[in-house]
């Protein structure tokens, strides 16, 4: 019969052995981590340049910030299911133009309602791949290189080689890209309830959760009767929404607009969440934490330079945080495994 | 209505199920029913197809012909979702987990309990699965991640997912594999009290003490076809095993007698926590040596372990005398070991590789010239190869993915051989490969043992075993539970090893 086990046989046994706690520390520690990288950032940066520290120059920080967030965001809803889009520079790039088409082509239209079909756009895309993804069962990395050319090709064809300028637009919806509530911009006040909203569904939302346990285990996801597909499905339209609703913002922000908005922007927004620690291969990572990564990186970028580093360097920097992310994030899972397992197996 | 009262519909049934993989009949003709308030053991060899009968009982495959009844209605499980809302639940032999999330989401994925506004209710679900647990006796941390829990934790996990369903039909199959003895006591109460309650259980389990303790009838398959079906007290263990092996041996293993020469491949203690352990193996030249048990019971792993694929944690492996290196497949390579897998299209083989790239893989520097391979050499070996097995291929430079698992299986025996090895490691041989082709696999290795090669042979077929190996090892649950000489290898003695039953054959 079964061999004699190394467990006590009390009425009821504990079970799990081990440190059951080094799970949860694990993904706190993460996002604790960028946060005291982010900090150290800023102090050495402020020391160097204190005017770093200015409300302005914070502003310009956390506007910088709010695009890559809200891409980050998305990016995450679609990594969680082991799938990956980099086809989001596109879709933003698509959905800049288009708004600011709109505006030329009907300039009385509703700034809510250009807004709204911007978002629309960019949730089209996201069909676009999610279904190529789900139902023709073609491996994401490939489906959203192909439509990233493809989404950049329709918007050089709208484009026809054309700029549109900040003329171009009402002022209302300029004026927003520069708008301020207590001195802290609106778009940054929309990416923080992009990141709020978007955390508080994945965590407490069962729909959300099943995006987890897709990336954790699709197989173990389809037995338990998840709809696998629909899921993916549907994180890519969430995705290309949140991906057109950066491209309102774009549009908003900057008012200068052409058809190669956004371009590479996809490799940044991978990075921010895989630096946030979101797992590539899918099943864990939070929002939070790749809107921190987001954040982390747009601060390295604006505190290079006033560092006197380099611009070749600035980008060793990213990588080698990329690198670093990794190989930490590897560490620790291999130490929270062994003290998970509690060092020892039963039975045999 | 009909002037007797009908009999209560069984909540399941498969009426006439039979389904097939390419080739392979996985299942013919298998009828099955189980009756509310009581528990139905399945028994068959391994292979005998009782997990294709539980997919497609949890809607994983679908029957090519025969039905599903629930209710007595006819049903279509088109996706597991589909028996779920059937009420069917089901505990597979492999843990299905999700490793990143908590065990309480893993026990409720997809229906959580949930709070006003449709958010999930977490203090609710670590309440219930604590209440679950407590039930099964055990104490396991709702909220850590099912990651880094041992396979006896993580069946338990499934065992509290089946019970909160509250499944009217509830599928266990080998759910007591890693089991203690305490837990093993517990999940049978659990077991009735459900039984009790009106739910039909269906289980699946090798060893017999259980079988004949839990369960109210006993259903035998054996190679994809329904055997009997009957009341447990008109069984006996001896009569289940005779009805699950109850076949002719064909002659078909043609095994030739040699003098064992000196030892060649010697194991001594190999141990891997909580996979292994302590397993002792010596096999001389000109031998054959079976390692038979159930599928889990480790066999693979220690030959990969050997091979030095897999780690191991403590004992030597030695060949002609010398002690190999951990972990490195080169060393036993260079000292003259050659595996071959139990999954040759995953791991034996490149399949879009053509048949003399894939027949010269492990020769490539010995044929190449200035780190060059040379095609003449390549296709010259393999030729040779091709010609000595009998490969039947079209052209050797088509891919081996256009042959039949006969002959790629010869393919990778060919790679293997030209390496001129010592000790021969064959992973379930002919798994998979028609009748004809399988007695010429036999033939070779007989032939090649007859050169003074020393073979392992691991087979989950029993004749296979019986007819070819001068001995056989029997493992069970990752220990060696007999070492039996040819005289004494009969179906029933392995069978009783392999489920790990102390009584000798009878």
């Amino acid at each position: 019969m079964s061999t004699p086990t190394t467990a006590p046989s009390p009425q009821v046994q504990e079970h799990g052995g081990g440190d059951a706690k080094a799970g949860r520390r694990l993904r706190q520690v993460r996002e604790v981590g960028i946060l005291l990288a982010l900090v150290l950032l800023i102090v050495v940066t402020t020391v160097v340049n204190p005017n770093f520290l200015s409300a302005q120059s914070l502003r310009d920080l956390l506007l910088g910030a709010t695009l890559l967030t809200i891409l980050a965001v998305g990016q995450t809803l679609v990594i969680v299911t082991r799938s990956v889009d980099l086809s989001v520079g596109s879709i933003l790039g698509l959905t800049a133009f288009a708004v600011g088409s709109l505006f030329i082509a009907f300039p009385n239209l509703p700034i809510p309602v250009v807004a709204v079909a911007g978002v629309l756009i960019g949730a089209v895309c996201g069909a676009v791949n999610g279904a190529l993804v789900a139902a023709a069962r073609v491996p994401a990395l490939v489906v959203t290189l192909g439509t990233l050319y493809v989404f950049r090709g329709v918007d050089h064809w709208l484009a026809g080689g054309r700029q549109i300028n900040a003329a171009d637009m009402p002022g209302p919806f300029l004026a927003l890209g520069r708008a301020t509530v207590l001195g802290i911009p609106v778009l940054a006040l929309v990416a923080v309830v992009v990141v709020a909203a978007v955390g508080w569904y994945l965590s407490s939302y069962r729909s959300g959760r099943e995006l987890y346990a897709i990336g954790s285990e699709p197989a173990a996801a389809r037995l338990s009767g998840i709809s696998v597909d629909r899921r993916i499905f549907a994180a890519f339209v969430a995705n290309g929404a949140l991906a057109g609703l950066a491209g309102v913002l774009y549009a908003a922000r900057f008012g200068t607009l052409d058809a190669t908005v956004g371009t590479g922007l996809e490799l940044q927004v991978v990075a921010a969440a895989v630096v946030g620690g979101v797992a590539i291969f899918g099943g864990s990572g939070t929002v939070l934490g790749a809107a921190l990564g987001a954040v982390l990186l747009t601060t390295i970028g604006s505190a290079l330079p006033i560092l006197r580093v380099d611009g070749f360097w600035q980008q060793a920097v990213v990588g080698l945080l990329i690198l670093i992310a990794i190989g930490m994030d590897r560490l620790l899972a291999v130490r929270a495994e062994r003290r998970l397992r509690g060092g020892e197996s039963r039975g045999a | 209505m009909a002037q007797q009262p009908p009999p209560v519909p069984p909540p399941l049934a498969l009426v006439d199920a039979a389904k097939s993989f390419g080739s392979v009949k996985a299942l013919q003709g298998v009828s099955l029913t189980l009756r509310a308030g009581e528990i139905h053991a399945l028994c068959g060899e391994n292979g005998a197809g009782k997990s294709t009968l539980v997919k497609m009982i949890a809607g994983v495959h679908q029957p090519d012909e025969g039905r599903i009844e629930v209710d007595g209605e006819p049903a279509v499980f088109a996706r597991p979702a589909d028996a779920q809302r059937a009420g069917v639940a089901v505990i597979y032999q492999e843990p299905t987990l999700f490793p990143d999330l908590s065990v309480a989401e893993n026990i409720f994925m997809g229906r959580q309990p949930l709070a006003r506004g449709r958010r999930i209710d977490k203090a609710a679900m670590h309440a219930a699965s604590d209440a679950l647990f407590a039930r099964l006796g055990v104490r396991i941390d709702p909220a850590r991640p099912a990651k880094g829990l041992s396979i006896a934790d993580q069946q338990l996990i499934e065992i509290a997912k089946a019970l909160s369903l509250q499944a009217r039909v509830l599928v266990m199959d080998e759910p007591t594999a890693a089991l203690s003895g305490v837990e093993v006591e517990r999940l049978f109460t659990v077991a009735r009290s459900l039984r009790d309650s009106g739910s039909a259980i269906l289980f699946i389990s090798h060893r017999f003490d259980e079988v004949f303790s839990l369960c109210d009838r006993v259903t035998v398959m054996r190679d994809g076809r329904y055997i009997s079906t009957d009341p447990i007290g008109e069984l006996t263990v001896d009569a289940v095993v005779r009805k699950m092996v109850g076949r002719d041996i064909a002659a078909l293993f043609p095994k030739q007698d040699t003098e064992p020469g000196d030892t060649v491949l010697e194991v001594r203690g190999l141990t891997r926590a909580g996979v292994f352990s302590d397993v002792d193996l010596t096999v001389r030249a000109g031998e054959i040596v079976a390692l038979a048990g159930l599928v889990g019971a480790g066999r693979s792993e220690v030959m990969r372990a050997v091979f030095g694929v897999d780690r191991y944690d403590s004992g030597t492996v030695s060949v002609n005398g010398r002690a190999l290196p951990k972990a490195s497949p080169a060393a036993a390579m260079a000292a003259g070991v050659a595996l071959v897998p139990e999954d040759r299209r995953q791991q034996g083989l490149v399949m879009e590789l053509s048949v003399e790239r894939n027949a010269t893989l492990t020769r490539r520097w010995p044929l190449s010239r200035f780190g060059l391979l040379r095609s003449s050499a390549e296709e010259g070996t393999a030729r040779e190869w091709a010609e000595r097995l009998q490969v039947k291929a079209g052209r050797l430079t088509d891919a081996v993915s256009t042959l039949s698992g006969g002959n790629q299986q010869k393919v990778v025996l060919a790679k293997w051989l030209a390496t001129g090895p010592k000790v021969l490691i064959v992973d379930e041989p002919t798994r998979g490969i028609d009748v004809g082709t399988k007695s010429e696999v036999h033939r070779l290795l007989s032939e090649l043992a007859g050169q003074g090669l020393a073979v392992v042979m691991v087979s989950s077929e029993l004749p296979e075993v019986l007819g070819m190996a001068d001995r056989v090892l029997v493992m069970h649950e990752g220990r060696i539970s007999a070492e039996l000489s040819r005289d004494e290898a009969t179906e029933e003695s392995v069978m009783y090893a392999a489920t790990g039953q102390r009584g000798e054959a009878a």
